[in-house]
């Protein structure tokens, strides 16, 4: 297993862990304000300290990185779910009009600034958690369109897609059986790119106020918050932020790590 | 002089070459043959220093006194293209294509310092006339040129420094006949010019036999044969030689049989392509197979003889009724065929395909691999598996081979088992597109006797799609030759290969190399 793998997948199954924990059990409540217990240093009750509102700090990044991995997790569930299936449609009429239209559909949402466009949904719709991860997954549609397009148009001039049309197969079928299984491992090592692009994004909405609403914690607003204190208690953005790096980080040492792993032509060239 | 003297080498602890000793005279032309694996390419690139990762070598590989796998890595640089030049088989891969071929034949030069700028040009157009490009541009770039013409660009590049020996590892396999003879005559008249060395790698025991001075044939890794080629192919001695030898011409034992009633109709067919984009529109569509008629009848075997590009690909997807057909007709056992024909029609008609790596996905099992054409039924026959095993035993495999991936086998188990796939649901016509092209010698006359077999007992037709004449000979009954989507010539398989009538065949047949069987 390749090294960049391990080494990026000890912070995400921590942070992972620690999400999931975090549905059970935290230290303390990330809801319940105590003015009285505000900006203690760490140690003690509070492993992290607290924040000006006497909030736990472990708690709150607990809870955050369940808000950051749900938000990019649902963001690339719906990059997939919609961008796959175009893409193998587009490559399965590649020259048609179909293909033509999804390719230039995905053109149109590629030339627009992604934070411009979460800032309108956000404006019409009112900013929640759910109209974050709508306006990322949007993004995520053309990235897995192109990937699963490209890796699936080498794959169409292949004998086996022509055999199996000579048995009789369609290309829904065929696309099924012999494309999608033999692009899995391109699709596999974009998501996980995407899904650290996902938590920068819902880091980055959150941070303007666009995401997850209070008093549900996001790392995105807890910097945000921190930002007026960063002279008294600087570990109130410190600690969010390197979540937010160590996270993005791991993600995609492990996406690295997956791609040698799963495209044998590289793992023969670093053997 | 060029001298390999008990070279041994081993990959990762893995024998791959043991005690090859070869001499290379100046001047002199020497045919490395073998199949797949035997370790041709490996010799060679043991001289140029070029070995993969976890080589181990013993023994010598001499460019005259010099050791060359003692040189460091900074000699070799020097050595390679300078002393020693090497053309490889795929000339599409072998040119950059983002420089223009002048400059590539120039870079030599350049990197060896042994011009400047202005001269290596001039020495490059030379060198570009001499392979006869004389009238193309210097600022070509690869994609604009065909194949052979790709090709004579990499000999180009490859002599720019006068080397001593010049490497040819499958330099025409890529190639079409007519283009592959030109090639061979040119490296032949660049040989005696420049009084060099050529080490002509191959597997076709013809080439080598129209072309070199001496051959040494290779097996496992070893030279088991070497002598001036009229002698070593008169003679051969060792019995691999004569194994290779007969396999190149083998013939596989074939029952005449009456013509009968024809079990697939081509009338008149047009495929058309789009025109190339002129801005928003587009030019006048190609014609790729322009108005073909033929008649395959039951128990036949017709062969369709081209070059790249002739169409025999295209017409081979509309006899299939994968494309569409912009004109004419396509009748299988009198139904239509076409994109659209029910499963049951196109039961009866099914393919081989060259490739024998990528005819197969590589995730399934052979046994779902194989029963994939039942699909075509209405349902899966309940015996599936049972008939599976069957077909794979019709073609020399056995049935506890299902259970395993294809890239267990070799090509030419793998290329049983697209027969088995394609015979499944008994069709009445198979077409075999280029489907013994990409095997050794010796299994291609295994894989040729097992059609020849298969014929009669499943009672098949065959359309045999090659651009290899000793191949279409052994095995058809009629023979058609298409050029530029036309059927130029089309008689009986005998007739039209002792008696050609359309000049096209005629330089088809001339530009074949022939493997003289002295006997």
């Amino acid at each position: 297993m390749p090294r960049a793998f391990l080494i990026g997948a000890v912070p995400t199954a921590l942070f992972l862990l620690a999400a999931l924990l975090s549905l059970a059990w935290t230290p303390h409540d990330v809801e319940a304000l105590q003015i009285s217990a505000r900006l203690l240093p760490p140690g003690g009750d509070y492993l992290l300290g607290t924040d000006q509102f006497g909030r736990d700090l472990l708690s709150m990044l607990m809870v955050g990185a369940r808000t950051s991995i749900a938000v990019a997790l649902v963001a690339v569930g719906i990059g997939m779910g919609l961008g796959v299936p175009l893409g193998l449609a587009a490559a399965a009429t590649r020259g048609s009009l179909l293909d033509e239209i999804i390719m230039r559909g995905n053109d149109l949402i590629f030339a627009f600034p992604s934070l411009v466009i979460a800032i309108l949904i956000t404006a019409v719709f009112g900013p929640s958690a759910v109209n974050a991860i709508l306006a990322i997954g949007i993004f995520n549609i053309p990235v897995f369109a192109r990937v699963a397009r490209g890796g699936a148009l080498s794959l169409w001039t292949l004998d086996y897609v022509r055999a199996a049309r000579v048995a009789g197969k369609g290309s829904v079928r065929i696309s099924a059986e012999h494309i999608l299984p033999n692009i899995a491992n391109l699709l596999i090592v974009q998501a996980t790119i995407q899904f650290s692009l996902g938590i920068l994004a819902e880091a980055a909405l959150s941070y303007v106020g666009l995401g997850a609403q209070p008093p549900t914690p996001s790392w995105g607003r807890m910097l945000a918050e921190a930002q007026t204190m960063i002279y008294t208690a600087p570990r109130l953005a410190l600690l969010p932020g390197l979540a937010i790096v160590a996270m993005v980080l791991g993600l995609n040492l492990m996406g690295d790590g997956l791609r040698d792993m799963l495209d044998p032509r590289l793992r023969r060239v670093r053997a | 002089m060029i001298r390999f003297d008990d070279l041994s080498l081993a990959i990762h602890g893995t024998p791959i070459l043991r005690g090859v000793t070869l001499e290379i005279p100046a001047g002199r032309i020497v045919g490395l043959v073998g199949e797949s694996g035997s370790g041709k390419s490996m010799t060679a690139l043991s001289l140029m220093g070029l070995l993969p990762d976890g080589a181990e070598t013993a023994g010598a590989a001499c460019l005259d006194a010099e050791n060359l796998l003692q040189a460091t890595e900074a000699r070799m640089c020097g050595i390679r293209g300078n002393e020693i030049g090497m053309i490889f088989q795929e000339p599409m891969t072998a040119l950059n294509p983002v420089q223009t071929i002048g400059d590539q034949v120039a870079e030599t030069l350049l990197i060896h310092n042994a011009a400047g700028r202005a001269e290596a040009r001039a020495i490059a157009r030379d060198r570009l006339d001499r392979v006869g490009l004389s009238h193309i541009g210097m600022d070509r770039f690869p994609h604009e040129l065909s194949g052979g013409q790709r090709q004579r660009v990499c000999i180009a590049a490859a002599i720019a420094l006068h080397p001593r020996l010049l490497i040819a590892d499958e330099p025409t396999t890529a190639l079409d006949v007519t283009t592959q003879a030109q090639i061979l005559d040119l490296l032949k008249g660049i040989v005696a010019e420049e009084n060099m060395a050529l080490l002509l790698i191959t597997h076709d025991l013809a080439v080598v036999s129209g072309m070199a001075d001496a051959v040494a044939v290779m097996k496992d890794g070893e030279i088991v044969e070497q002598g001036p080629t009229a002698e070593v192919l008169t003679a051969r001695r060792h019995p691999y030689t004569r194994a290779l030898f007969e396999a190149s011409s083998h013939a596989p034992d074939r029952d005449g049989r009456d013509p009968q009633a024809p079990v697939l109709e081509v009338e008149n067919v047009l495929r058309l392509y789009p025109g190339p984009r002129k801005g928003f529109t587009r030019g006048d569509p190609v014609r790729a197979v322009d108005g073909v008629s033929f008649a395959l009848r039951r128990g036949e075997s017709l062969g369709l003889v081209g070059e790249s590009g002739c169409g025999k690909s295209t017409l081979t997807r509309a006899v299939l009724g994968l494309d569409p057909v912009q004109g004419g007709r396509i009748a299988l056992n009198g139904g239509a065929v076409d994109v659209h024909m029910p499963k049951a029609r196109r039961a009866a008609i099914q393919v081989v395909f060259q490739d024998p790596y990528g005819s197969f996905n590589p995730r399934w099992r052979v046994d779902r691999i194989v029963a994939e054409p039942f699909h075509l039924f209405e349902t899966r026959p309940p015996d599936w598996r049972a008939q599976v095993a069957a077909m794979l035993e019709a073609v020399g495999l056995s049935a506890s081979d299902m259970e395993k991936y294809p890239h267990e086998f070799s090509g030419g188990q793998r290329q049983r088992i697209a027969i088995a796939r394609a015979l499944v649901t008994k069709p009445d016509v198979l077409v075999l597109d280029e489907a013994v092209s990409a095997l050794d010698v010796r299994v291609r006359a295994q894989i040729l006797d097992l059609l020849a077999d298969l014929q009669g007992r499943f009672h098949l037709s065959y359309l045999f799609i090659s651009h290899d004449l000793t191949v279409v000979r052994a095995i058809t009954d009629r023979v058609m030759v298409m050029r530029a989507g036309k059927i130029v010539e089309e008689g009986a398989t005998d007739a039209v290969f002792n008696a050609p009538s359309h000049p096209y065949t005629r330089a088809l047949l001339e530009a074949a190399p022939v493997l003289e069987v002295a006997s």
